[in-house]
């Protein structure tokens, strides 16, 4: 006798309710209660939350929760193959680049690579300090044997962030230019930074096979492309009104007022997005090991997994390692960005 | 100077509001700016502004904070869009423009000039100077040439390579008022140009204008708060109060014949014997062939049409019973008592005051 059977029966629903109830047990707690009918459940509540299962065992009409989880799943299941035909040839491209990239970071010999990323960190960042903290870091990771898999993990990361800003500025020029657009993007893109790092990886392992690259690629990307999305719309909706008005004046139109005053104006915004860009793939690099990504984060993965203390940590310190260069060497291009659009 | 006027307001309404061509019909039934906000919460920003300016003129709009001025001059290159009336610049109406049309009279015809200055912060004074005419599609070496020569003319020479913020306030106005002199337009708005300048630096800022202005004769459309300034500068002098023109016309003649009791409190507070001029105080000849009645009269000594009275104050040492003969130029065009001059000095008292 369940709690809500009275309700049923008053709104003389009772007919509807038992037109496809069934005697046999459907759970293994059907299946005790069953089994031990005359003992009174010590846990059974004295008014039960009038939730799916509860309102099931009165009236086996409406549906439990498991349907729902499993509804989902079906639902997706059944869509999954079209989305694949679409999703399949736009995003191979992203599969090659990832696959690329891997090939040439890691196939160019030590003493080629290593000293053109010094020299690149220099070009963007134009501060020595920085420049000497890159080269010593990179010895010393090649000096634990952990250059070719830092090696990796920079390559998915200079391709996702590459990536995320040839799209996130332009979607964020988008927005910034419509609030209708804004107000409908927003929510997705709260979602996007919220949503737990894992449940991205679940729908994609349904739709891609796990040997391929794009698989993490777009996992990365989704989960980085946020903050230069939004930090370009916040930076040319910033932009003085006044100079606005002069270009304006001036007759400019819109493409030379973007391209003249707004992005320019807005590029410290932008710049602080492409570093918050940088760090959220990095991050995002670690978790999408989980699903074949090389690098670094295989090497956590694989410290969690045995219990190889030593080995996570190395890997670790080796991220940490990697996340400061990218961040000081960003930051030290934002900076110089600002100082030219400031001068003191 | 010509007769035709170069720009013509005709009819100028602006309403701010989601409804704004729905509530003309209000105000074209005399519904006034506080009841139009009231009763449907639109605020009523001009109506029925009616006023020519002449080429080479400079013409000043005066108001207070609030009374429109700012809006006016946003509509003469429709950085505004009003609600109802025509905007004619040499006849043609601005408001038929297309966006092309618009565009390109906004590069050619007409330059601003900016409170805040409104300088590009990316770039130097050289290509900030140069803007108007990059965005007219002139090439880096003519434009920068042409942009050098006004940043010579407005004393920048030397800091084409700094950046607006290295520079004080009056020199960033400089570099505003060479940019808007490079684009070669004839027209020039100024919505109040000076005003974020310090007295001194606003000062020497207005003779820069007025000197430029000799040589130049641009169209100028000055916005300003400051009556001072406005009768240092004005030509046309009109005066906004709530949206709507209250007295316009020579600066003089509206500071001695104020038409109602707002303008004369405005009035009141000016150093008059600085503001007026010989001129407009003078007892004039009826007509030049009358020449001989000056001849047989005993003067002090000739006084230019244009003097200012404090010279005069200055020259008479404050004896008021002194008689000038008045110049214009090597032609005596009339007579000058200096009790007329005394009594010109005292403001019409306004009767709130």
């Amino acid at each position: 006798m369940a709690f809500y059977d009275g309700l049923f029966d008053a709104l003389g629903l009772r007919e509807w309710c038992d037109q496809s109830a069934s005697t046999a047990p459907m759970s293994m707690a059907d299946l005790l209660k069953a089994n031990n009918a005359a003992a009174v459940d010590p846990n059974a509540e004295v008014f039960p939350f009038p939730s799916l299962d509860n309102l099931n065992d009165s009236c086996a009409q409406i549906s439990q929760t498991r349907d729902l989880t499993a509804g989902i799943e079906s639902g997706f299941l059944g869509a999954k193959d079209v989305l694949k035909v679409v999703l399949d040839p736009i995003t191979q491209p992203l599969s090659w680049a990832l696959d690329g990239a891997l090939y040439a970071f890691t196939e160019t010999p030590w003493w080629i690579i290593v000293p053109l990323l010094v020299f690149i960190a220099w070009f963007v960042s134009r501060s020595k300090p920085v420049t000497i903290f890159v080269a010593l870091s990179f010895l010393f990771l090649g000096a634990i044997d952990h250059l070719d898999v830092a090696m990796q993990t920079l390559s998915i990361i200079f391709v996702c962030t590459g990536l995320s800003v040839l799209f996130g500025v332009p979607i964020g020029i988008a927005m910034s230019k419509s609030d209708r657009l804004q107000k409908s993007l927003v929510p997705v893109l709260d979602l996007l930074q919220t949503l737990p790092t894992f449940v991205y990886l679940i729908p994609l392992i349904f739709l891609f096979s796990v040997t391929e690259s794009k698989l993490y690629g777009i996992a990365i990307i989704l989960y980085a492309i946020v903050p230069v999305i939004r930090l370009t719309d916040l930076g040319i909706r910033l932009v003085d009104q006044d100079v606005l008005e002069a270009a304006d004046a001036y007759g400019m139109n819109s493409k030379q007022r973007l391209a003249k005053v707004e992005l320019p104006l807005a590029l410290p915004n932008i710049m602080a997005g492409i570093n918050q860009t940088i760090m959220m793939s990095l991050a995002m690099v670690v978790i999408a090991s989980l699903v074949s990504a090389p690098g670094l984060g295989v090497l956590v993965l694989r410290g969690i997994r045995n219990l190889e203390l030593g080995v996570g940590i190395v890997a670790g310190i080796g991220i940490v390692l990697l996340a400061v260069i990218l961040d000081r060497t960003s930051k030290a291009a934002l900076g110089r960005v600002d100082k030219a659009n400031k001068k003191h | 100077m010509t007769d035709t006027p170069k720009v013509q307001l005709r009819g100028l309404y602006k309403i701010f509001g989601p409804n704004d061509k729905d509530m003309m019909q209000h105000v074209a039934a005399g519904m006034g700016k506080p009841e139009l906000l009231e009763e449907h919460r639109h605020v009523l920003g001009l109506q029925d502004i009616n006023v020519d300016m002449m080429a080479g003129e400079i013409t000043v709009v005066m108001g207070l904070s609030g009374s429109g001025k700012s809006t006016l001059i946003r509509h003469l290159n429709r950085l505004i869009e009003p609600t109802a009336g025509e905007i004619l610049l040499d006849g043609v109406d601005v408001m038929q423009l297309s966006e092309g049309d618009l565009r390109k009279m906004r590069q050619e015809k007409m330059s601003m000039v900016f409170q805040k200055f409104a300088l590009l912060p990316h770039r130097t004074v050289l290509q900030n100077a140069a803007m108007a005419l990059e965005v007219q599609g002139i090439d880096q070496k003519a434009r920068e040439a042409e942009g050098a020569k006004w940043l010579a003319r407005v004393g920048l020479e030397g800091y084409e390579n700094y950046y607006p913020s290295q520079l004080s306030g009056g020199m960033q106005q400089r570099v505003g008022i060479a940019r808007a002199l490079t684009s070669n337009s004839d027209i020039m708005l100024m919505d109040e140009a000076f005003s974020a300048l310090d007295p001194l630096i606003r000062t020497d800022m207005q003779n820069l204008l007025l000197e430029l202005q000799k040589e130049l004769h641009k169209t100028i459309v000055f916005i300003t708060h400051d009556l001072d300034e406005a009768l240092k500068l004005a030509d046309h002098l009109v005066i906004l109060k709530d949206g709507a023109v209250v007295q316009q016309g020579e600066p003089q003649s509206i500071l001695l014949n104020p038409a109602d009791p707002y303008i004369e409190d405005f009035v009141s507070d000016i150093n008059r014997a600085r503001v007026l001029r010989v001129k407009s105080v003078m007892e004039p000849l009826q007509d030049p062939t009358m020449l001989d009645k000056l001849t047989g009269k005993k003067f002090e000594g000739d006084v230019d049409i244009r003097d200012n009275l404090e010279s005069l104050i200055a020259r008479s040492e404050g004896d008021t019973a002194l008689h000038y003969r008045v110049m214009d130029g090597d032609v005596p065009v009339g007579e000058l008592h200096m009790r007329d001059l005394v009594k010109a000095l005292v403001p019409r008292i306004s009767s709130t005051a």
